[in-house]
């Protein structure tokens, strides 16, 4: 019993993390393109930082 | 018709309203500016690169990134709106045509929430596997002595999880609820946001009062499964959506009145008086309907008539408003302006039919429509049948009763019809055809008739040099180096036949009459009849022509005509194949639409029509039962295409016409037409079977879940199963063939 008050919110805190991760992920543009990105990684001299981010600054 | 309308390909400066891109140009208050075009032909990674790479190069861009999967740029330059023009050449000598469009229009509402959806999607993803986590557990102890303490603890763990997750990503579902409700009506939304909130509360409810079962994973999947459907219908919708409406700004706009003394006054064009002389100069748009007075030359027609092929003008010929003046200025006396004129009739004929155009419901709202009262009824069967007739307790009744609407809930029934629609609508993309209307699909794989405008349809829409390898090379190259620094359309033609030829120095524009190059050894001439070629002869067809004259050799016609798309007749034996009646609507004279038809193999096809000609054939053949597919492009076949059950228009169109259909196609070829109708055909037969799997495991589960058999391990199990087994059914359209 006591391992599980210690492992479930271990367990949720990691899924949050991954949740929270998506969300700015998404926040911060990079779902904007995605067969985009998937041919800049292919590029010598891409800048690989998403236009949304770039629009905020 | 025509890429001349299109931006930057539009034969002369200046004037024309649709050439200018300025008026989309976004300026930040620090000097800097923003243009947001549509890209055409970008397929890959090396195309975007060429662009950015293109548009960097100029030393006022600060940044250009092209948009792979929207096939949409985004530029920045330093320095006001003027350079846009610019930046949109650029961006057409690195190969590709682009139209500006306004993101303001696209954003909006949709983006807003499409990013909700998404957002909503996560967070139920991440409830679901997390409660799911916990609701295996409790299942396995049921099996292995977990004790009722553990069982609570877990069982508040999960509602601690789902239920603001159930109350952040249901409110797409709630809301659209409510708002039927409110209405009186009911939708799919209503059993589904019945479902999840009365299967999160009763849950509670069990929680606290340490009950054996709980169905907060149930609901979170419901939510997840849903709303991928949610989502993927959503990008199904929003892929393809044209640049705004600018035909409008056609109507806007000055012209010039010449007043009895001879002097000019700019006039709005709305309010030039019938009978006034105007006066249109060379490039300019002519802004009445009217006839000729004085002056010949070359009226480019194509907005009206869809004829990409300038027509030849002389005093009498009579002009249309939105007709562009190639050639020297012309005199006319206005016979109608504003309202009054063809294009504003056009307008107006366009409004009218799409208006028209029966409501057409989907198959999956019509099956929603008995689908939601249905499972209402049965819900409450249940919960009335086991309180008062089999004498239940009441939270037991409704336990079953929720267990009824989370079975049916259609988790599958929402995943059918849109993950086929994802998948068809991305193969389409992939191919060069973009789905503009959500219902276009299902349309389509209805038609069994096919009506074909002839110019820029069938046709390439574009004039192209004729007769090719009897010119000598050398004449070639020479002309084609001459004519590469004028926009006239027979130049840019004659210029894009040899695309390597050197550019002339030198070379002076004589409005009207051509081009020409001095050189220490005489002049070099290039243009019309009476400017190069030989004095005093008649011309020996009426094909357009230009003349290249040089010192020392007889002058060399070099004639100019429409040719057909390539793959025209393979096209038309294919629809044919897949059982279409095939016609040829055209607007051109009777003649050319004779040879056209007869090249192609036409039988049934007719000439001369007027836009609203063709609208009546359409409704003609609608009224007969016939559902029409209609292509076309030009400004003519705009109330045609509004008028069919469904359209589609080649992306050399207009923007208006591309608006009102339903499809785009890219490309010099016709073979998309019969790709589509093949891939919405196979496309409904995998909806069809979708639909008849997630009957089929309703018919199965409804029964267990009545009689109160369902405990929400086999909820679980059934859903999951019935969603995965739609979309891999969904799948098999992208297995299959590619052609």
């Amino acid at each position: 019993m006591s391992n599980l008050v210690i492992l479930i919110p271990i367990a949720l805190g990691l899924g949050l993390v991954g949740l929270l991760a998506f969300l700015w992920a998404l926040r911060s543009g990079q779902y904007e393109d995605l067969d985009g990105a998937a041919e800049r990684i292919l590029f010598d001299d891409d800048d690989d930082r998403p236009p949304a981010r770039r629009g905020r600054r | 018709m025509s890429a001349s309308v299109a931006l930057g390909t539009a034969p002369p400066p200046a004037d024309g309203p649709e050439v200018t891109v300025e008026p989309f140009v976004r300026s930040g208050g620090d000097g800097r500016s923003t243009l947001h075009l549509m890209v055409e032909g970008v397929h890959c990674g090396g195309c975007v690169r060429t662009i950015e790479r293109a548009l960097l190069a100029d030393p006022a861009v600060e940044h250009a990134r092209v948009n792979l999967s929207t096939r949409r740029l985004v530029v920045g330059w330093r320095g006001g709106p003027g350079l846009g023009g610019r930046i949109a050449a650029t961006v057409e000598r690195a190969g590709f045509r682009a139209v500006p469009y306004d993101p303001d229009q696209l954003r909006g509402a949709d983006e807003v929430r499409d990013r909700q959806l998404l957002r909503a999607l996560a967070v139920a993803g991440f409830a679901a596997g997390n409660v799911m986590l916990l609701s295996v557990a409790v299942w396995a102890g049921a099996f292995q002595d977990m004790g009722p303490a553990t069982r609570s603890l877990m069982h508040w763990f999960s509602a601690l999880i789902a239920l603001p997750a159930i109350a952040y990503a249901g409110r797409p579902f709630f809301g659209s609820a409510f708002d039927a409700l409110r209405h009186g009506r009911t939708n799919m939304d209503v059993p589904i946001s019945l479902a999840v909130v009365l299967a999160g509360s009763m849950s509670l409810f069990e929680t606290i009062r340490h009950g054996e079962h709980v169905y907060f994973d149930s609901a979170v999947m419901l939510l997840f499964f849903l709303l991928i459907g949610r989502y993927l219908d959503h990008r199904a919708r929003g892929q393809a959506r044209s640049a705004a409406e600018r035909l409008v700004a056609l109507e806007r706009g000055f012209v010039t009145v010449l007043d009895a003394a001879g002097v000019r006054h700019a006039v709005p064009a709305a309010d030039v008086a019938p009978g006034a002389t105007v006066l249109a100069g060379a490039g300019e748009r002519i802004g009445v309907d009217g006839a000729v007075i004085a002056g010949a030359g070359e009226v480019d027609t194509s907005l009206i008539t869809g004829e990409s092929v300038p027509e030849r003008v002389a005093p009498g010929s009579r002009v249309f408003a939105g007709t562009l003046n190639l050639g020297a200025p012309l005199r006319i006396a206005a016979s109608a302006a504003g309202d009054g004129t063809l294009l504003a009739e056009i307008v107006r004929l366009m409004e009218a039919a799409e208006q028209r155009r029966a409501r057409f419901v989907v198959l999956a709202d019509r099956i929603a429509r008995a689908y939601a009262p249905a499972v209402h009824s049965l819900a409450l069967i249940t919960f009335l049948a086991w309180w008062l007739v089999l004498g239940a307790a009441w939270q037991v009744a409704l336990l079953y009763a929720i267990a009824v609407l989370i079975i049916t809930c259609p988790c599958a029934l929402a995943l059918a019809v849109p993950a086929v629609q994802v998948i068809a609508s991305g193969r389409l993309f992939r191919s060069g055809v973009l789905l503009k209307s959500a219902t276009a699909l299902e349309r389509l794989a209805e038609v069994d008739h096919v009506v074909l405008d002839k110019t820029g349809t069938l046709s390439l829409g574009r004039p192209t040099l004729a007769a090719v390898e009897a010119v000598p090379e050398d004449d070639l190259r020479l002309a084609a180096g001459l004519a590469g620094g004028s926009r006239h359309p027979l130049a840019r033609a004659l210029a894009a036949q040899v695309p390597d030829a050197p550019a002339a120095e030198g070379v002076a524009e004589v409005p009207g009459q051509g081009l020409r190059l001095g050189l220490p050894d005489g002049e070099i001439r290039l243009g019309s009849r009476a400017f190069a070629g030989p004095p005093g002869e008649a011309p020996e067809d009426d094909r357009l022509e230009l003349w290249l004259a040089r010192p020392g050799a007889a002058p060399r016609r070099l004639a100019f005509g429409d040719r057909l798309r390539d793959d025209a007749a393979p096209t038309l034996r294919r629809l044919e194949a897949l059982g279409l009646e095939v016609e040829m609507l055209s607007g051109d004279r009777r003649p050319a639409a004779a040879a056209v038809a007869k090249a192609l193999g036409i039988d049934h096809w007719s000439a001369g029509r007027s836009p609203a000609d063709k609208v009546a054939r359409l409704e003609a053949l609608g009224a007969a039962g016939c559902k029409v597919l209609m292509v076309g492009d030009g400004l003519n076949d705009a109330p045609a295409l509004a008028a069919a059950h469904v359209s589609i228009s080649p992306s050399s169109a207009i923007d208006i016409s591309q608006n009102t259909a339903d499809a785009v196609f890219q490309g010099d070829r016709l073979m998309p037409v019969a790709l589509t109708i093949e891939v919405a055909r196979r496309a409904r037969r995998l909806i069809r079977q979708n639909l008849a799997l997630a009957l089929a495991y309703n018919l199965i589960t409804v029964p267990l879940a009545m009689a109160g058999l369902v405990t929400p391990l086999i909820a679980a199990l059934s859903m999951s199963a019935s969603s995965l087994l739609v979309v891999g059914n969904a799948l098999r359209l992208q297995l299959r063939g590619q052609p």
